[in-house]
């Protein structure tokens, strides 16, 4: 069994957490210790646990320095960076048995910070600052950037990778540069000249992030969408989800703006809710342009009378939900999959959607490609479910690719010379047998007008108040939606499949799960895993719910949505089914996994038990 | 309108427009709406209109949110793609299909609930973004489809069917509209259509957001004694202030117009407004003085109806501002749309 706590090697194994006071632009100074940890080749990730607000409250971040490559939160502190003295006596307790406290002891706090087990490391960051640089809000920035320095001298992170990401970023100021690589030296030169580095948690060159990025999943969603070819994103901006916009914005500003005219071949529209949002997307879908638009949970709540027109009337589109913690308003600013049942049924009737769950911003990327082939070959909206764990927190993730041969799914779209063929165009006739029916396009030819409704239709788009007509309209959509589960992305499945125990999650909770699956295992307990991927279920989640006795679902809502949703669309026997549950607003971390497993197992201690930790 | 399906085919001797079409193809399915309704000339006024622009249908779009009025958009151009969304919500699928493909021509027809209540965040919105678009209301000042209750612009004072009284004040889709810098804003009646025909042509050939107020009064739920919308009550209190003739960008302007009483207003295609003034001071193009004319003719209970404000600055237009590529979005080739592999491996160096 191993001591996680005091394993011998901690080299490349560690978290450090900042404690900051945002508006300060700690943040900055942050991802540079991530950025260089990377840059030396040792996997890593990074949380940004953040209020919703704009300055002044506390903030946190999180860095896994993780040899291993895991990519949930840990669940534990080895180095506080305690820089905001409103939070010392919280941020003092967080730390694990054996780490370290760094604080500004420009102002000592020797009562306040006292802990037997812990190393408290002082080291006067204003006064520092302050003696050697002008002006308030300078001081205030560099500061940030001389802890830096400390840390890379205690943690022996290498000072060049550093300095590389600052003339990087401020190249084109060489006075903001010459500041900042000289506060990171005077941090640097402090600790090297006071205290004792490099410390036993410590970094060591590496090889294991070459072909790797550091990305969050809304900028590798907006991307997505500029490969995809999406041309239109309507929004009404609501945090997690604003950095997609942003980031959609950035790139077609980059890659989509003719240098001969100056013209742009995109369009973003703020637009005055999320009720407009969504309807602008439809718009511009059914008038064949690309469309989408990226909310989070309250955005969906609007959106749900138009998802309902979107779906009877079979109007492409693609939303983008970045999940966030409700109801209500809830906590902005902190992770759940609060919304799996609230898209997968959205709007009044009888209607059902097809889910993507992105697990990390590698898959942000291809399934918003994914999402917009397969909105308009189904011609029904698609929802790509991410959370603000992936959206908004930098993840280590494979290269993305593109493949140059990749061509858009536009789905059944008449052309004009296909519409001149036929004897007459009928929007909802089912002529392939698949129950997805021809579009036309406005403009193209008076043979292919057809006339839109989210009233009683039938087959051949007239309005009908008659039962069997609209009957036979309901009945196909239902048919429909069964051709959904064939083209959606099958589970992913770990495991020989031979064990009894089955676990099934969904989004963010796969890295913790996976990390759960390797702690049991060096417990010798196997289990299988399946990741879902999308919504309607097809076959092989069927499959594997029949073949394993103990199904444990994981996910990150207190009502256990995922399993509800299994329980009504699948035929699993409901007993089966064990839920493990997180909603705190924190992402997931391995724990609560392991514990929920072994709790049901037979003389088997438990993590916390083993660790000493308390599950947050 | 009428009780069965008219035949489709016409006399030979029918005139035709330079398309070689016939108003009765610019018809659209039977209208279902009671016997006498206004909104049905309003439809026989856009058939007209489009008739007479020689308008390919599948150049329209219609778009409509829900009530009565949003109804008829199947009545006209059956040639054309029609969208009947949902209550309110017309002005956002308007401006999605015209961001997507700003080549053709976006013609919403609403009413006054659908606009003035339940959709006045979108109207407002889409008069601020100025999308290219006609912008119909077919006002009337009650819901009919729910029986007859007020709506947002009945007047105070007007009176229900069942007897109730109207304590609040209205919202006049004309103020409104000015008051938000819409660059074309107009009232007509619906029992005036050789004023309403020219109006909506103008409206359409407009390159922005172009509102028509359409007192269209609701011969079921408020056409009777002590109402403001009625037929009766309008006849005799609306007042054509400004006349407008649309004249076409190949077309002389051959009329003989008494000279400081006329104003041409060349619009973006090169076509012409011509408008005719009944007070040789008013001048449509300024904004305010059109709102305090309209505001102090509303306060006489007179409608003051015609083209009440032009202003052919297209500085503001959606396309303008977003700089969107002169082919439409929808049609951009997909090799323009991605940046490739290439581009990608270049861009993923910052993020190393």
């Amino acid at each position: 069994m191993p001591n996680l706590v005091n394993a011998p090697d901690r080299v490349n194994d560690f978290v450090i957490k900042f404690a900051n006071v945002n508006g300060t632009g700690s943040a900055s100074a942050n991802s540079l210790i991530m950025k260089a940890v990377f840059r030396m080749g040792v996997p890593v990730t990074g949380k940004n646990y953040f209020p919703s607000n704009i300055q002044g409250l506390p903030t946190w971040y999180e860095i896994r320095v993780t040899r291993d490559g895991y990519s949930a939160r840990a669940g534990r502190v080895d180095i506080m960076v305690a820089m905001n003295a409103e939070t010392y006596s919280k941020d003092v307790r967080e730390v694990a048995s054996g780490g370290y406290l760094l604080y500004d002891a420009t102002w000592p706090r020797s009562t306040l910070l006292q802990r037997g087990d812990i190393t408290v490391i002082g080291v006067p960051l204003a006064q520092l600052v302050n003696e050697n640089f002008d002006g308030v809000r300078n001081r205030i920035l560099l500061k940030n950037i001389a802890y830096a320095g400390v840390l890379a001298a205690l943690l022996d992170i290498d000072l060049e990778a550093i300095n590389g990401l600052m003339s990087e970023s401020y190249g084109k100021k060489p006075k903001l540069l010459e500041s900042n690589t000289r506060a990171l030296r005077l941090g640097y030169d402090y600790a090297k000249e006071h205290l004792q580095c490099p410390l036993p948690l410590r970094v060591e060159r590496m090889d294991k992030t070459r072909g790797h990025i550091m990305i969050d999943g809304n900028t590798a969603a907006g991307l997505g969408c500029v490969y995809a070819g999406a041309t239109i994103g309507a929004w009404y901006p609501i945090t997690p989800s604003t950095s997609l916009m942003d980031a959609f914005k950035g790139f077609c500003e980059r890659y989509r703006v003719d240098p001969a005219t100056g013209e742009h071949n995109f369009a973003v529209i703020q637009a005055e809710d999320e009720l407009a949002a969504i309807g602008m997307v439809l718009g511009a879908s059914w008038n064949g342009a690309r469309a989408f638009t990226p909310t989070s949970g309250p955005g969906i709540s609007l959106m749900n009378e138009f998802l309902g027109l979107a779906y009877y009337a079979e109007v492409p589109c693609v939303i983008f939900d970045v999940q966030r913690v409700g109801p209500s308003t809830g906590m902005p600013t902190r992770t759940q999959q609060g919304d799996i049942m609230l898209c997968a049924y959205a709007s009044h009737g009888d209607t059902r959607h097809v889910l993507l769950f992105p697990a990390n911003p590698e898959e942000c990327f291809y399934m918003a490609v994914k999402a917009f082939d397969l909105a308009e070959r189904l011609q029904t909206p698609v929802f790509v479910l991410s959370d603000l764990d992936i959206g908004m927190n930098d993840w280590m993730c494979k290269d993305l690719k593109w493949d140059d041969a990749y061509r858009p799914d536009r789905g059944k779209m008449l052309s004009a010379e296909e519409l001149a063929s036929l004897d007459k165009f009928y929007r909802y006739v089912d002529r392939d047998d698949d129950a997805i029916p021809y579009r036309t396009l406005p403009g193209v030819s008076p043979k292919g007008a057809y006339f839109t409704r989210g009233s009683g239709h039938n087959q051949y788009g007239a309005y009908t108040e008659d039962s069997a007509e609209y009957q036979f309209v309901l009945d196909r959509l239902k048919r429909k939606f069964s051709t959904a589960a064939r083209y959606v992305p099958k589970p992913e499945i770990l495991g020989k499949g031979d064990s009894k125990i089955g676990i099934v999650s969904v989004g963010s909770c796969d890295g913790a799960v996976r990390e759960a699956i390797d702690v049991l295992a060096r417990q010798k307990i196997a289990v299988d895993y399946m990741r879902i991927k999308a919504f309607p279920f097809g076959h092989d989640v069927e499959s594997f719910l029949s073949l394993h006795a103990t199904i444990f679902v994981v996910e990150q809502n207190r009502d256990a949505q995922l399993r509800s949703l299994l329980t009504l669309e699948t035929a699993v026997d409901k007993s089966k089914l064990k839920s493990i549950l997180s909603y705190s607003g924190f992402p997931m971390s391995c724990e609560p996994i392991v514990d929920g497993i072994r709790a049901t197992l037979p003389d088997a201690p438990r993590l916390t038990a083993i660790t000493g930790k308390h599950a947050r | 309108m009428s009780f069965i399906n008219k035949p489709k085919v016409a006399h030979p001797s029918l005139p035709t427009n330079a398309l070689g079409m016939t108003r009765r193809q610019y018809e659209g399915s039977m209208s279902t709406l009671c016997a006498g309704c206004g909104h049905d000339s309003v439809t026989a006024a856009v058939i007209e209109a489009c008739w007479g622009l020689d308008m390919r249908p599948e150049q329209l779009v219609k778009l409509s949110g829900i009530g009565c009025s949003s109804k008829t958009t199947a009545y006209f151009v059956s040639g054309s793609h029609g969208f009947n969304s949902v209550h309110g919500r017309m002005p956002s699928i308007a401006s999605g299909a015209n961001a997507a493909n700003r080549e053709l021509t976006y013609v919403g027809v609403s009413g006054d609930g659908d606009s003035l209540s339940i959709g006045l965040g979108q109207l407002v919105h889409a008069i601020r973004r100025n999308v290219n678009m006609l912008y119909l209301i077919e006002n009337n000042g009650v819901y009919g489809l729910t029986k007859g209750q007020f709506s947002a612009s009945a007047d105070i004072g007007t009176k229900a069917k069942k007897g109730e009284v109207n304590q609040s004040p209205p919202i006049d889709p004309v103020l409104l509209a000015l008051s938000l810098g819409a660059t074309f804003v107009a009232r007509g009646f619906s029992g005036d259509k050789a004023q309403l025909v020219p109006l909506i042509q103008a409206g359409i050939r407009h390159r922005g957001f172009a509102l028509i107020d359409v007192l269209s009064p609701c011969v079921t739920f408020n056409d009777h004694e002590g109402s403001t919308k009625s037929y009766t009550f309008t006849r005799e209190h609306y007042h054509a202030a400004i006349e407008a003739d649309y004249v076409p960008p190949a077309q002389e302007i051959s009329v003989d117009y008494p000279e400081g009483e006329t104003l041409p207003v060349q619009l973006h295609d090169g076509s012409r407004v011509v408008l005719r003034k009944l007070g040789a001071s008013y001048d449509p193009t300024d904004r305010s003085a059109a709102y305090g004319f309209i505001e102090e003719k509303l306060k006489q209970n007179e409608y003051v109806t015609g083209l009440i404000h032009i202003n052919e600055d297209v500085s503001h237009e959606f396309h303008h501002l977003n700089k969107t590529s002169s082919v439409p979005l929808n049609r951009i080739p997909f090799e323009k749309l991605s940046p490739g592999s290439a581009a990608l491996e270049k861009l993923l160096g910052r993020y190393r």
